[in-house]
Order: structure tokens, then sequence, then C-alpha cells
């Protein structure tokens, strides 16, 4: 009785996938939130033995430590190379990409396009938070329109910087790309559903379909100038707004169903 | 070693790097080396290798870091505009210690330049051409049969010290024929393995990483400090040169790569003239020759350093021959190939001073 009690407690653990180093990023900051998904997800599928993380200039530019798995850390905005350069070297091994938008969608503009237009086997997990966090809040290329930063301090203008930039809308238009989707995980319920998408860009390398990438919207308290609940009503109520939520790219779900997978 | 074959330069290079055991290679088109891209592109197929043309330079040193990161020998071919755009990358791996081979067929410059054989990299090839405290052994070939060998030669150095290594060649070498013997290919299967520092999965073992990173400054000395023991190491096993009628001389050429062969007429065309003159052709531009030609630079009052440059190895050449000889220099620019007749009559000019 005692031993089943002491089984059914154990609804949460560590998962095995990450290196149980403590986290440095900012209370708040969904970082945390999304490494556990993937660890979850690495575990999940026994991948842990063959998959390489290849972590970005960023924030998470830490991530490599943080996961137990084999790392690099790419130059900025080279992620999708050097996982390009990993997947044609080694086929058999499981590649991911962790990036900010800055380095996904700004200097690695080139790379993310060209990898996901060739249909790279590599899955890619890319942060928007709508700012260059660690070099200190300067404006992104998500930047939403109005929105004050260090490089845009009277606030973004169509006139004087541009549009924010819509990746998975890109990504529709690139045949290479297996499943695109946006997610967010500021509150519970969002969990769930942005862990089934990254599951899905998992499959899409997995079962040899094509690219696969979940945009994760997430907030930035520290250089949003908020409190992390504050930061999480932002979001909600300004980012959804401007990226909207949902799948874009689906070849997924239909070869999971004549492969029989769940 | 095989019959003697007739083969463009870039094709040689391409097809020693296949016997080299090389398998993935990442390219990006650029003119003189288009034709090795283009063999890669035919040849890996054949051979299961990977090829792939990147979206650009860029893409491609880091598709580099990545293939070898994974432990793959892995290779590439560009020419200066494009050796400037992997500048970044080619850093990183030099402080990841990833090897590499990367072949510069270098035309004239600055900025956009022209299409036609320089040396005016040099600088940027041997000196560094990135962020760092790093260095990379580079290999200068003057005829097809040695870009064939220092092309072999250039994979196990770079696996050896874990390291970037470049070739310098030159549009002439890229673009010429010459009969080659190839050796016997080397099955890649039979390459030392790199199980003990690549990235191949972290089965049976504590997860790894490869990176040119480390935020804390005292790691990240250690990190420099190794480097700069291989660097030591390299300096100490890795000189080449050739000295051609150097046994009797009284004037000392010093030159490079396509150069260097160019000077060997002009020793010829001075000696009917009765200057006992002589070649001393540095093959490994890093790690310079500079005892030997210290050595050298005693027996002569004129070492005369010719280049297809405005005169860049001539500082290595003077860092020998530490003012033991009068060091003048003759050059042309801008893919301008020197004749051996005006090698000769600069020489004649610094005779009669």
């Amino acid at each position: 009785m005692g031993q089943e009690l002491q089984e059914s407690i154990v609804l949460a653990k560590m998962p095995k996938s990450l290196s149980g180093k403590e986290f440095t990023y900012c209370p708040g900051c969904h970082h945390g939130i999304v490494h556990r998904i993937i660890a979850e997800l690495i575990d999940e599928f026994q991948l842990r033995e063959k998959t390489v993380l290849v972590a970005p200039v960023g924030c998470s530019v830490f991530a490599y430590e943080f996961f137990d798995v084999d790392g690099t850390v790419a130059a900025h905005g080279r992620a999708l190379a050097v996982a390009t350069g990993m997947k044609r070297a080694r086929p058999d091994m499981f590649i991911i990409t962790y990036q900010g938008d800055g380095d996904l969608a700004a200097i690695g503009t080139a790379e993310t396009i060209h990898a996901a237009n060739r249909g790279e086997r590599v899955t890619t997990i890319f942060i928007n938070n709508a700012v260059y966090g660690m070099t200190g809040g300067q404006m992104a290329p998500t930047t939403l329109l109005g929105m004050k930063t260090t490089t845009s301090p009277y606030g973004r203008t169509p006139e004087r910087e541009g549009y924010p930039i819509h990746i998975m809308e890109i990504m529709k238009a690139l045949p290479g790309v297996a499943y695109a989707e946006r997610v967010k995980v500021s509150k519970p319920q969002d969990i769930p559903k942005a862990k089934m998408a990254i599951k899905k860009a998992f499959y899409a390398q997995l079962l040899d379909v094509g690219f696969g990438i979940v945009e994760v919207l997430s907030t930035c308290p520290t250089n949003w100038g908020m409190d992390p609940v504050e930061a999480q009503r932002w979001l909600e109520e300004n980012m959804t707004k401007e990226f909207p939520l949902g799948v874009y790219v689906d070849k997924v779900t239909e070869v999971m169903k004549e492969k029989g997978v769940k | 070693m095989g019959e003697k074959i007739m083969v463009k330069g870039t094709e040689a290079i391409g097809e020693a790097a296949i016997r080299a055991g090389c398998r993935v290679y990442f390219g990006y088109p650029i003119t003189p080396q288009s034709e090795l891209t283009e063999y890669m592109a035919r040849r890996m197929p054949q051979v299961g290798g990977v090829f792939l043309q990147a979206e650009s330079e860029v893409a491609t040193v880091n598709m580099m870091y990545g293939a070898s990161s994974v432990g793959a020998r892995v290779m590439t071919s560009t020419s200066s505009p494009g050796f400037s755009l992997m500048q970044e990358g080619i850093s990183y791996m030099a402080c990841a210690r990833l090897p590499g081979v990367f072949v510069d067929v270098v035309r004239g410059g600055p900025g956009l330049g022209d299409i036609q054989p320089s040396q005016g990299d040099y600088f940027q090839i041997v000196k560094g051409g990135g962020h760092g405290d790093y260095r990379l052994p580079v290999f200068s070939p003057s005829s097809l049969q040695e870009a064939v060998e220092l092309t072999i030669h250039a994979f196990d150095v770079a696996d050896k010290y874990r390291t970037p290594v470049v070739i310098f060649a030159d549009g002439m070498m890229g673009q010429m024929m010459e009969p080659v013997e190839f050796p016997d290919p080397i099955d890649p299967s039979t390459l030392p393995s790199k199980d003990d520092w690549a990235l191949t999965g972290a089965k049976g073992r504590k997860a790894r990483y490869v990176t040119s990173f480390d935020i804390d400054p005292y790691k990240l000395e250690k990190m420099n400090l190794v480097l700069q023991e291989t660097y030591k190491e390299i300096e100490k096993n890795e000189q080449k040169w050739e000295e051609f009628m150097t046994d009797d001389i009284e004037v000392l050429f010093v030159a490079h790569g396509t150069v260097g062969r160019i000077v060997k007429s002009a020793v010829k065309l001075a000696r009917q003239k009765g200057i006992k003159a002589g070649l001393f052709r540095p093959i490994s531009l890093y790690p310079f020759p500079y005892k030997r030609l210290s050595e050298l630079a005693e027996k002569v009052d004129i070492v005369m350093t010719v280049e297809m440059s405005s005169g860049q190895m001539l500082e290595d050449v003077r860092l020998a021959v530490e003012g033991k000889a009068e060091t003048p220099f003759y050059g042309r620019l801008a893919g301008v190939v020197p004749t051996p007749g005006e090698i000769l009559e600069a020489l004649m000019k610094e005779l009669r001073r």
C-alpha cells in the first residue's frame, strides 16, 4: 500500500534529459517551461542518446548546459546551418535547434528560410518574446508596433523600423516545411497544447516528413519592465493579436495516421 | 599509386579530398573555383557522400561546423570574397577545435576585385581574418601533384590537431591542367575514431558539448592555452618548404605557390647570366619555416621576395632574415602574374644598386 501510494504521488519529476543545473532565466520568463517540455519529449521518445541540441546566441546560450544531451552553441543566427551540417553528416541523429527571435528572424533569416525550404530533417523551437533579451532589451524583428525598446525608445513605427516579421506565415509559403505551429505557454492549459505541437515537430523529423518548427510566444518581464503576472497578461492581450496562434503547416498528422502512430 | 592522368587543378583537389576519405562537402559557387564545387556535386553521390550547395558562404562554414562536430571529414572550397564571409565561422571552428579543410582559390582584390590569380589574401589566410587568438595551418602548392598531396595531408593535419586547415591556391592553380598521379583512396571507415570528443550522442557516457564559448574568462583562458599548446606542436612538426638550387647561392628568392614555380624559371635565367640565384619556397605558410630561411639568409646579401601582392609574405621573410641580408621585394597586384623575365630584371636592378 505504502509503495503504491509513493508511486502514485509522483506526478511530475525532473526529466532525465535535463541536467539538473538550475536555470539562469529571470522570474516569469518562459524558457524554463519550454526547456522542460522539450526534455519530457526527448525522454518519452527515448531520444536522449542520439540527440544534439544546438543552442543559439541569446538568453538561451546556456541551453546546452541545462539539457543532459550532447550540444553546441552556434554563431548568432547560424543554428540551422549548423544543424543542417549535423543532420546531413549523421542522418541517424536527432537534431534540435533552440532559437530566439533576433537569432532566427533577424541575423539568421537566410539560414532559417533555406533550411526550412530544403526541408531539413531537424526540429526548431523558436522563442518569440518581441525583444532582444540578453543584450538588454533592444528592438527585435518581432517587436510590436508602438512597443518601446532601448533601440526604439519612441515606439516602433512602420515608417522608421518597419513591421514585426511573421515567421509562421512565411513558413506556410515554403514547401519543405512539414510542421509549423504558433503556441503560447502563459496559462497552464496552454502547456499540453504546446507540448503536442512540439511533439508533431519531433515527428516531422522522426518520420522523415520535413522541417518542423514551433514558435512559442514568450514573455520577457525584465526587458518589458513588467512583473511576471503583468507580463503574462500583456502577452495574452497584445502578442496573440499580432501573432495569431494556430497550426500553419501540418503534413505530419496524415503521415502519423498512415504509419499508425498516435 | 595509379597511372598519371591529365586533370584540371580544381578537380585534382576535389578528387584528392575524396581519396582522403572526405565524404561531406558544402560550398557556394564563386569564380575561379566553381569547377571544384561542381566536381564534388558529381562525385559525392558516387561515393555515398554528402554534397550540399549552401545559401551563402556564411551558411557553408556553419554547416561545416555542424558536420565536423558530429565527427565528419568535411571540406569546402571558395575564393577570396567567399573566404571573407567565412571568417566568423572559422574563428568559431578554431576555438571549438573542429577540424575541416578550406580551399581558398585566391583572386585579385580588394573588394569584388577580379577573377585572376592573386596572393593578396596572405594576411587574411595566414595571419587570421577572424577574431581572436587563433592560427590556421596553411599549405601553398605550386603544382597539381603537390596540390593533391597537400590536400590529403591537410585532412590529416586537421584531424590530428583538431583545427581548420587552409589550402592556399590561386586562380592559376585552379584553372591549369597537369598530369597527376593519385594515391589509392582511403576507406573512411578506417580513419581514426573521433568518438572521444565528437557529438555522437550521450550513449554510455555523460553528455558533452563542443563550443567556442565560456562566459568565465579563466576557463576561456584555459581553452585558449590549449589552442596555444596545439600551435606550438604544429610549429614544431608541420613546417614544409622546398629549396631550389640553393647549394651555392649568392642571392636568394623567396616565393610561394604559383609564384614559386615562376621564380624557378627566373632562377634558371639568372644562372644563365652567371648569377648564382636560388629559391626558397615555403610550402607551409603557417607554420612559416623561419629557421631554415634564417640559415640560408646567412649565405647571401640579398633575399628577394616575389609575390602576387604588395608584399605580405615579405613581413615573414623579414622576421626570418632579421637584417642579415637586404630584403627587396617585387610584386604584381590585382591578378597580374609576373613573368620570369621581369622578376630577373627586378633582381638585376637590386644588384646594380
